[in-house]
């Protein structure tokens, strides 16, 4: 394991925010001392609510890392257990770094629920792992995944609370059904990272500035060594980010370099500046490097995803971005705001044109199959297998958009 | 102070600042008697024959209408957070070292923090009207000498009506006035848009004072209030800070979760077949009612459908709807930017309203009980769909109650909350001041799901098909206490001492607000 050297305070240690302007966090200050017990000063917004709740959390986090005698501030802004429990912890590791002890609040059950390969990734909404505040209503804006980030959106004297809080989150937030991601630091620092995130059931990690594949095996090796450390089983998928010139050229071997590889993603303001231009909505500059990657990815099997769209306000240029992205071959989009969704997943909707072809190339799999003919055709042109996929994938996701009645076929007859 | 259940089975007070007071007997069924209050006759030959009824200033108006130890002086709040006057008006009445005023506002501000100072003092000797921020802190902490009377802005009007409450002095601060006393809210350099709150005022009080920063040649037209029942009037420079008088942050909401909300209301009504051809609706200035209007636009539009009225607190928002043809009306009882004062000023069918004609409970009806549908907030909402707008979870009084009450009588009553803010759960097992009887809430609506009220099965039928989330209010409930850590304290308050009261709109006794311990 790497290990990334922080700045130590022996005295005190501190984590969190604190201000008018702050919501749903806290902010933490632990001295260490060597008398007089456990002396908890807290100023919360929510004294007279869950005051002593409060409390009895510090004192049992307190009680973990055998902390007997402290002198501990806390300015509260309404932050929910997990941020509590995570500043707490990352304000101590500031004394104690070497302590290796985690404080894990009970695993929330709603958190068991697993993915799939192949699952659906229209929508990313990417939350910054610093900032709690947004965590437990993301999952209620409906994103097919939801991204806990540790890398761009957090600063660098912020990301061990991040970790923590991205960690304590994994294990008590509900994010109702979403996949679970997490996008780790750029190696080696986001081997690192993987400790705090691969045990708590994460589905796909994001590995950013992706430019081969053995950054990608790298992930799977520490993965694998976190998994017969704490003993898991559950499969971890990869979505590499190809943020540079040198990722596109090798973008294929990215998409191969593991058989938990979901996805190729686009990060396209890095690679913009890679490439020295400016980002435009038109895309021209990057036409070449995502249809390189979507032609990578769908070589090699998995799904070609694009990047964010930043104009969190024009909601019809995103319209018009995400129904480009589906003309070359993308299946999703990243989203930075959770209103960003539901324009995506509409404009993800097969059209109708799309699902009538569909609906004809399906039936007449079936006829072929139930006549037993080896070929499939379609008027006069042949279907092969891969286009029968396609369409197949058409019509799931018109029933799942309701654009089509369960019965269709009955209909048909 | 002696205490007795209501029908809510809640602890009321019998005697109130050394008034009897009727507990509340439950919706509908206390049924007044008697006769309204009315003024004293005036005559013309106590008035000047020239119409010019100006003084030097303030202090003299109310040298000559006898102020005294004791009196009611009301002023209203049309000017917000912007207001001065009743500073003015304080600082003015402690300078002639008067005493004990029971000071009648339709509303305070967090401007009003000012007249803290006097009711520490014995200037002002309590509060009865709406309290926001500072003032119902104060209050809360037992520090004003009486109890403090909240009250809806129909119940304001029914209390001067039925003679609950006998104005002395009313001091009207009016954007522009003519020397005779007409005057209105929607011209001059403090133009606020309707001045309805004063109109009981002006009616009712034994002397009503003009206070203006725009005087003008006899007519001022429009008058909204009428110089017949004014009998000085008092120019001054300025009323107050403009940019806070309309309050320019009227902005629709960027929360995404409160977006959310707002889409659900959308939704709900629609599936509900409250949007139809001629249907009528009233939301709020909050951000989550202004950002239910461009979804409500939409789903108007896609169905070709009109509203008939829209009642305002009116915003831009509302008067698009004006202007695109959406509503033939827009019924207002506040304007709350320079938007809806210039619609009101300029489009006859931008109608002011009173609490009179939209709220007031002891009348022939009121508008109220025709709207279709309102969409109201609320500090905190129980299992029982009662609701809480005054108070904190905490206990901390920190809020009037507007025309929020009154509103609950609409066909179909929408509370539009964050099922919790902060650390802060938003349904409870018991609001911690009741509001409003949950048998008069049909909806309450968050981000986690839309709760119908289980007496409303006519709403459960029209939504069951669609693809709303549904669910009950334990359910969200509880999913929310998992979030927050468990179910929340109650506020520690000291039982024995009742620094305010809230009244339902007929004028009984609804709940009581202790002191916070």
């Amino acid at each position: 394991m790497v290990k990334t050297k922080t700045k130590v305070n022996p005295e005190i240690g501190m984590s969190g925010k604190r201000g008018e302007k702050v919501r749903s966090d806290c902010h933490i200050e632990i001295e260490l001392t060597k008398r007089n017990g456990v002396i908890i000063e807290l100023n919360s917004k929510v004294n007279t609510l869950y005051g002593e709740v409060i409390k009895d959390l510090i004192l049992q986090v307190c009680s973990f890392f055998e902390i007997k005698n402290a002198k501990i501030k806390i300015e509260d802004s309404g932050a929910l257990p997990f941020t509590l429990a995570a500043r707490f912890e990352a304000a101590y590791k500031q004394i104690n770094f070497d302590d290796n002890r985690e404080f894990l609040l009970p695993f929330n059950r709603k958190n068991y629920y697993k993915t799939q390969k192949d699952r659906l990734r229209r929508s990313r909404l990417y939350l910054p792992g610093k900032e709690p505040k947004f965590f437990p209503n993301a999952g209620l804006h409906k994103p097919d995944g939801i991204i806990l980030d540790l890398e761009d959106s957090v600063a660098p004297s912020e990301k061990l609370a991040a970790r923590y809080l991205v960690r304590n989150a994994l294990r008590s937030v509900d994010f109702y059904g979403a996949e679970r991601m997490v996008r780790i630091n750029q190696l080696p620092m986001g081997l690192e990272d993987l400790r705090f995130v691969v045990p708590h059931n994460v589905h796909v990690i994001l590995i950013p500035k992706c430019e081969s594949a053995d950054t990608v095996k790298q992930v799977e090796e520490e993965i694998n060594i976190i998994r017969a450390e704490k003993n898991f089983s559950s499969e971890i998928y990869f979505m590499p980010i190809i943020e540079s010139a040198a990722g596109v050229l090798k973008a294929y071997e990215i998409a191969t370099a593991s058989d938990n590889v979901c996805a190729l993603t686009i990060g396209l303001e890095d690679y913009t500046a890679d490439i020295g231009v400016e980002r435009t909505n038109d895309g021209k500059e990057s036409f070449y490097a995502r249809s390189a990657i979507i032609t990578a990815a769908k070589a090699a099997g998995v799904q070609a995803i694009d990047s964010v769209f930043s104009d969190v306000d024009d909601f019809e240029g995103l319209r018009k971005s995400v129904i480009e992205a589906k003309s070359l071959g993308f299946e999703g989009k990243g989203c930075i705001h959770p209103r960003q969704i539901k324009v995506v997943h509409e404009a993800f909707a097969p059209t109708e044109k799309e699902i009538e072809k569909a609906k004809k190339i399906v039936v007449a799999f079936k006829e072929a199959e139930k006549k037993k003919l080896g070929v499939v055709s379609l008027g006069s042109k042949m279907v092969d297998a891969p286009v029968v996929k396609r369409a197949q994938k058409i019509i799931d996701l018109a029933l799942m958009y309701n654009l089509l009645e369960k019965n269709w076929e009955e209909k048909l007859q | 102070m002696k205490l007795v259940k209501n029908a809510l089975g809640r602890l009321v007070p019998i005697v109130v600042n050394g008034k009897k007071q009727i507990p509340f007997k439950g919706i509908g069924k206390y049924v007044p008697r008697g006769k309204k209050a009315s003024p004293p006759i005036s005559s013309c030959a106590n008035y000047p024959n020239d119409g010019n009824k100006v003084v030097k200033n303030l202090k003299e108006a109310l040298i000559k209408c006898g102020l005294k130890d004791g009196m009611t002086i009301s002023t209203h709040h049309h000017l917000r957070n912007g207001d001065i006057v009743t500073n003015m008006l304080f600082d003015v009445i402690h300078s002639m070292g008067i005493k004990n005023i029971r000071w009648f506002p339709s509303a305070s501000f967090p401007c009003h923090e000012h007249l803290i100072k006097y009711l520490e003092d014995g200037t002002i000797h309590h509060i009865e009207g709406s309290m926001n921020g500072p003032l119902g802190e104060f209050t809360s902490k037992g520090k004003m000498k009486g109890v403090g009377v909240l009250r809806s802005h129909g119940g304001r009007y029914q209390a001067v009506q039925d003679g609950e409450v006998h104005i002395d002095i009313a001091v009207i601060a009016a954007p522009t006035s003519d020397s005779f006393g007409n005057a209105n809210g929607v011209h001059g350099k403090s133009a606020c848009g309707g001045l309805g709150f004063a109109l009981v005022d002006s009616q009712y009080a034994d002397k009503v004072i003009i206070v203006t920063d725009n005087l003008v040649p006899f007519p001022c037209v429009p008058w909204q209030i009428q110089g017949n029942n004014v009998d000085y009037v008092v120019q001054v420079e300025s009323l107050g800070d403009p940019s806070k008088i309309v309050s320019g942050t009227t902005e629709i909401t960027r929360s995404p979760d409160r977006l959310l909300i707002a889409e659900y209301i959308a939704e709900f009504m629609n599936a509900a077949g409250i949007i139809k051809n001629g249907f009528s609706f009233q939301a709020g200035a909050g951000g989550t009612s202004l950002a239910f209007i461009p979804f409500l636009k939409e789903k108007m539009k896609a169905k070709g459908v009109k509203a008939r009225f829209v009642r305002g607190g009116s915003t831009k928002y509302l008067v698009e709807m004006l202007e695109e043809g959406l509503t033939d009306f827009i019924l207002d009882g506040q304007t709350f930017d320079l938007d809806g004062v210039r619609s009101m000023r300029d489009n006859s069918n931008h109608v002011m309203t009173s609490p009179f004609t939209s709220y007031n409970y002891h009348g022939k009806g009121n508008f109220a009980s025709i709207v279709d549908a309102a969409i109201l907030g609320a500090t905190e909402v129980d299992i029982n769909f009662n609701a809480n707008v005054v108070t904190h979870s905490d206990g901390l009084l920190l809020h009037g109650i507007g025309g929020w009450q009154n509103c609950l009588f609409s066909k179909c009553t929408i509370l539009a909350v964050p099922s919790f803010r902060d650390r802060i759960p938003v349904i409870v097992d018991e609001v911690t001041t009741l509001c409003g009887p949950g048998e008069l809430i049909d909806v309450v609506i968050t981000e986690r799901g839309i709760a119908i009220n289980p007496r409303r099965k006519d709403l459960l039928t029209a939504v069951k098909k669609s693809s709303l989330p549904i669910r009950s209010l334990k359910e969200i409930q509880k999913e929310v206490n998992e979030i927050c850590g468990g179910k929340p304290s109650k506020p520690k308050v000291d039982k024995n001492k009742i620094v305010a009261i809230v009244k339902w709109v007929d004028g009984t006794v609804l709940d009581s607000i202790y002191k916070i311990a």
